[in-house]
């Protein structure tokens, strides 16, 4: 049987009066990627969002309901946010390297806890940008500004930072939607490799992409989960008529 | 519209380009113009002993020397107590509350004490630091009136620049795990340095260039300031006194030359720093 790491329960979102999530239930399991499809303003991105808790820093935002991650109540009183966004790494729809080196870019999130031995950071470079495919490329430029990389490889360098966290879970919002195929294969290529030792949420508005690399896919709707099934089942047998127009490029 | 003057687009572009060259012309003219008058009559004063030397009866004779320590010195506690209270107020509205009553009540006061005239802040500052406080006319109370002066300055720019942070980088640096106070310290404030730097530059050339509310606070000794709280004469101060009075027309002048050459200078270094921090960032 497999694992389950996050658990979400009856779960509600609202921007002040407006209601962006209506009670979801859904869970994800260990090492799986989970793909979220779902045409805009569907509530995608607002629920990463919840589950490491960004959503905290917009005014009026607001939920209701449970969400446990690895046995945890986020939404708890005694909840250390700032550790569990370094437990669920994010990684954003436009690459965002702050206007810093590659390398501290990568070890940004690592100096925030104060480590600053070298010899250790070092090695978290080289090991992230290794599991995020970038090393070969960017190993002879790590002290040059990482606003210089093409945005393939700012995506990737954003993967690589994420990783430096050491999270146990990978959001991704979208993370090839403005890059050439290429650029997105290498990044669906490494998601594949990553789901070994990571779970991974996969956002992506483009269907395709979720049939290609996620094991399960959930499909939002206005606010609600429409279902949620293994990717093979959702993209061939749906079990519901709205999921299924979307796939058809009904609506979207 | 009928009765409006109309012209072809084209025309219209053209009239809208002359106008504005016109206008920027003029500008540079008027800058020219001060630069060639006070260089002409203030370079032939210049030279070392002007620059190293006291003045001596009542400034008829002898250099500035003290009116430039005295310039420093003010502009310097000016701007030490401006730069973090200006700053701080920037970082407080615009990362550590929400729009509300109170940030709106603060940015009113800050635009108010922007318009206010500089010779009311030196009438504050006599009344608030040289009486009541009793630093007298020092440097103490004019360093701190002039604080209060450029203090909507920095407020305004270094809440401009602050703004002008991607609001994608505040993000970033919350996701990867980072308290509000980090995300201030090493996102925020390295990515707003040059315009708050702007500022702070803006600030010393208004402060070397206050007369009025100087003339109140600090006082117009002209001893080589010791302490605190000697009081003391600027530049600004000394040149106005020198041409009012009619005591020394060419000293007035070369006075004058120093002020505006250490503005200009002050900006070319800055402007030359940040071209390089720019570059050296992206
Ligand atoms: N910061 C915000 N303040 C107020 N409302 C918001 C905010 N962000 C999102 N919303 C609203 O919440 C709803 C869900 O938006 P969300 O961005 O989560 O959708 P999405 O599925 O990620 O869409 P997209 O595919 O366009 O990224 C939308 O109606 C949106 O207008
Ligand atoms: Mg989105």
């Amino acid at each position: 049987m497999k694992q389950r790491g996050i658990l979400v329960r009856d779960f509600s979102h609202y921007y002040g009066e407006n209601r962006s999530l209506n009670n979801i239930n859904l869970d994800v399991y260990r090492n799986e990627i989970l793909g979220i499809i779902g045409p805009a303003r569907s509530g995608k991105s607002t629920f990463l969002a919840c589950l490491n808790r960004l959503n905290d820093l917009i005014p009026g935002s607001r939920v209701e309901g449970k969400i446990v991650v690895d046995d945890q109540d986020i939404y708890g009183p005694e909840v250390d946010v700032v550790a569990l966004r370094r437990k669920l790494g994010m990684v954003f729809a436009t690459p965002v390297p702050l206007p810093l080196t590659i390398y501290e870019n990568i070890v940004f999130g690592v100096r925030l806890l104060g480590k600053n031995n070298r010899p250790e950071l070092d090695e978290i470079v080289e090991d992230s940008l290794e599991k995020a495919g970038l090393w070969a490329e960017v190993k002879d430029r790590l002290h040059t500004s990482a606003l210089k990389l093409s945005g393939g490889q700012q995506q990737r360098l954003c993967i690589a930072r994420v990783l430096a966290l050491k999270p146990q879970y990978i959001m991704l919002d979208e993370p090839t939607s403005g890059l050439d195929p290429i650029s997105t294969m290498k990044i669906e290529d490494s998601l594949r490799t990553l789901k070994k030792d990571y779970t991974i949420i996969l956002v992506t508005n483009n269907t395709k992409q979720a049939a290609r690399v996620a094991d399960r896919t959930a499909f939002f709707l206005m606010g609600e989960l429409v279902e949620i099934d293994e990717t093979r089942v959702v993209f061939t047998r749906p079990s519901d008529k709205r999921t299924e127009a979307y796939l058809e490029g009904k609506f979207g | 519209m009928g009765g409006q003057l109309k012209l072809q687009p084209r025309t219209e572009q053209k009239v809208v380009q002359v106008f504005m060259y016109l206008m920027t012309s003029i500008a540079v003219l008027v800058l020219v113009f001060i630069l060639v008058v006070i260089l002409k009559n203030g370079l032939p004063q210049l030279n070392l002993e002007f620059l190293t030397k006291n003045p001596a009866d009542m400034g008829r004779e002898g250099g500035i020397l003290s009116t430039i320590v005295a310039t420093i010195f003010l502009t310097f506690i000016a701007l030490l107590v401006a730069t973090p209270l200006g700053v701080g107020t920037a970082i407080y509205l615009t990362e550590y509350t929400v729009e509300s009553r109170i940030t709106r009540i603060i940015r009113f006061g800050a635009e108010c004490l922007a318009g206010i005239p500089s010779i009311i802040f030196g009438l504050f500052g006599f009344i608030l630091f040289v009486n009541k406080l009793k630093f007298g006319w020092s440097i103490l109370s004019g360093g701190l009136t002039l604080a209060f002066m450029v203090l909507p300055t920095i407020i305004r720019t270094s809440e401009e620049a602050i703004k002008a942070v991607p609001p994608a980088y505040r993000l970033v640096s919350f996701s990867l795990g980072s308290t509000r106070w980090q995300t201030v310290t090493r996102v925020v404030l390295p990515s707003a340095i040059p315009g708050i730097v702007t500022g702070v530059i803006l600030s010393i050339g208004r402060s070397i260039g206050e007369t009025a509310a100087v003339i109140f606070t600090a006082g117009s000794a002209l001893r080589m300031p010791t302490s605190l709280f000697s009081s003391s004469r600027t530049m600004s101060v000394h040149f106005y006194i020198l041409a009012k009075e009619g005591v020394s027309m060419p000293k007035a002048y070369g006075t004058a030359a120093v002020l505006v050459i250490s503005i200009l200078v002050i900006n070319i270094v800055t402007y030359y720093l940040m071209e390089k921090y720019i570059k050296r960032k992206s």
